[in-house]
């Protein structure tokens, strides 16, 4: 039995937190100080993320409706960039069903921005400015997910046999072979061997095709098909995801409905397609975009290793 | 017995893998930004002690084990087997083998209460408490006059166990010892 006359104290200390308002405070700062627009966008709505491997918190709405607590603001903020808005910020909570462990909380907070007419190395460089102004001294190395799966296992993640892929992925995890795919097994590889095994700080980027989601795919140096992503992680902890945004509605809504085929096949309910991110990306000016997780940079900054030290109520604790 | 999903997953929580009784020692939630999640898992095999990892899909089951931790005292053994009573008035009794009772036995007085740990109704080990009190049944003779100098020496006792305890220390004399490191703490004056 729990004690319960401690059980409304904070999970994170005072101190902590008086130390998080100041880091947020200069999040604020260095986009104010470059002229980027902070917005604010709905956390419910009626659609949602269709990612098969993301799963949205559903709210029910009177008898018959439903709404959704969103992954990240990322379609509502394309909607404001596709009506002119210029460069924008935010910074908001999202909510990912499930997700709960030393590095995960279910509602999170995070950092979004937009970069019109940007490519992807200069979000590179915008990123390492902001951790410098926030009072890191890294500067991240860079590698191919090819480079990162080739150092640890001696694994080209494009093209090797799926069976080499598989074995590897059952042999490190335990896992049942049988129903894994590909993906799956690039997953299972990604998360036990090579993510440990990352520089302290580098940025990784060029994956799989298959794991685009809102990106544009772009043929690399060895004529193979690479989704124009990267990756910020720090002590192997990943911290950001970018996009060079992609603007085509047409291969957007085919990606939204392979999306809800997997789902379909592995038992997840549907999630209804945007239309009107749909209609809205094709006004949309080309750039870059990027997603940052605010509680985990601030636990590399304060040195701790469960994310519960960092906020105030943890997902346990209310 | 019910089912587990990954999300109820925690230290200590008992549960089937590969056909054995397992007890979930730590749960780790690990996930690619954009792809799928997974669970691994550090457990201890509650029927060979040994310490494994595994890797879960996030969000599939698996079985709960039936597995109990119970107080019981210490009835006697017949040789094969040794018997244990419910402390909760039920008189209900447990015989457990060798295998089960495993290190414990070197700490087993009757009439002690130890934490008995069933496994579909049968007992799957043994734990004493972390201390317990027993008779030196042989040791070398006292050195009288010679408490504060320290020094040791081999005492066995009425279990068998064989300790370290202070020179002092007489035959026949009563003595708590910690289960945990079988270190002698100290004198029990009768």
């Amino acid at each position: 039995m729990t004690n319960p006359s401690n059980e409304w104290q904070p999970s994170a200390e005072l101190t902590t937190l008086r130390k998080r308002a100041v880091f947020l405070q200069k999040v604020r700062e260095f986009f104010y100080s470059r002229r980027v627009l902070e917005v604010e966008t709905p956390v419910l709505s009626s659609v949602s993320a269709t990612d098969p491997h993301l799963d949205s918190f559903t709210l029910k709405e009177g008898e018959t409706l439903q709404r959704f607590l969103l992954t990240s603001p990322e379609h509502a903020m394309k909607r404001l960039l596709a009506a002119g808005s210029g460069p924008i910020f935010e910074i908001s909570k999202a909510f990912r069903q499930g997700e709960y462990g030393r590095r995960h909380n279910p509602e999170f907070t995070l950092l979004e921005w937009y970069r019109p007419d940007w490519r992807l190395q200069e979000l590179q460089t915008e990123v390492v400015d902001l951790l410098h102004w926030l009072g890191f001294t890294v500067q991240p190395e860079m590698l191919t997910y090819r480079d990162a799966f080739l150092a640890t296992l001696g694994l080209d993640p494009f093209i090797a046999a799926e069976e080499e892929l598989l074995s590897a992925a059952v042999n490190c995890s335990g896992l049942n072979g049988t129903d894994m795919d590909r993906d799956i097994a690039l997953d299972v590889l990604m998360t036990h061997l090579v993510e440990p095994a990352l520089p302290d700080a580098v940025f990784v980027c060029d994956y799989p095709p298959s794991q685009a989601a809102l990106a544009r795919v772009k043929d690399d140096s060895n004529g193979q098909r690479v989704a124009m992503r990267f990756e910020l992680y720090l002590h192997g902890m990943e911290i950001a995801n970018a996009y060079d945004e992609l603007t085509c509605a047409n291969e957007q809504y085919k990606r939204f409905v392979a999306d809800n085929d997997y789902r379909k096949r592995v038992g997840k309910p549907q999630v209804p397609v945007d239309h009107r991110l749909l209609a809205a990306l094709e006004q949309m000016p080309a750039g870059a975009g990027i997603a940052l997780g605010l509680d985990r940079l601030f636990m590399v900054s304060e040195g701790y290793s469960d994310i519960r030290q960092v906020l105030a109520f943890s997902y346990s604790a209310c | 017995m019910a089912s587990y999903s990954t999300n109820e997953f925690k230290s200590g929580l008992k549960v089937m893998l590969d056909g054995d009784p397992c007890s979930i020692i730590e749960n780790e939630f690990v996930k690619p930004g954009k792809g799928q999640a997974f669970n691994r898992v550090k457990f201890r095999n509650l029927k060979t002690g040994r310490v494994g990892e595994k890797t879960f899909k996030s969000g599939e089951s698996v079985e709960g084990a039936d597995v109990v931790d119970l107080d019981m005292e210490y009835l006697y053994t017949d040789g094969e087997f040794y018997y244990f009573m419910m402390t909760d008035g039920s008189f209900e009794q447990h015989s457990a083998d060798e295998k089960a009772v495993g290190d414990a036995l070197k700490w087993l007085k009757e009439q002690d209460v130890y934490t008995v740990t069933l496994y579909n109704g049968s007992p799957l080990s043994v734990s004493p408490p972390n201390f317990v009190e027993l008779e030196i049944v042989e040791t070398d003779p006292g050195v009288r006059g010679d408490t504060a100098q320290g020094g040791s020496k081999p005492a066995t006792l009425s279990t068998g166990a064989v300790v370290s305890v202070p020179l002092f220390i007489e035959e026949g004399e009563k003595i708590r010892v910690d289960t945990r490191t079988a270190a002698y703490v100290s004198r029990v004056k009768s």
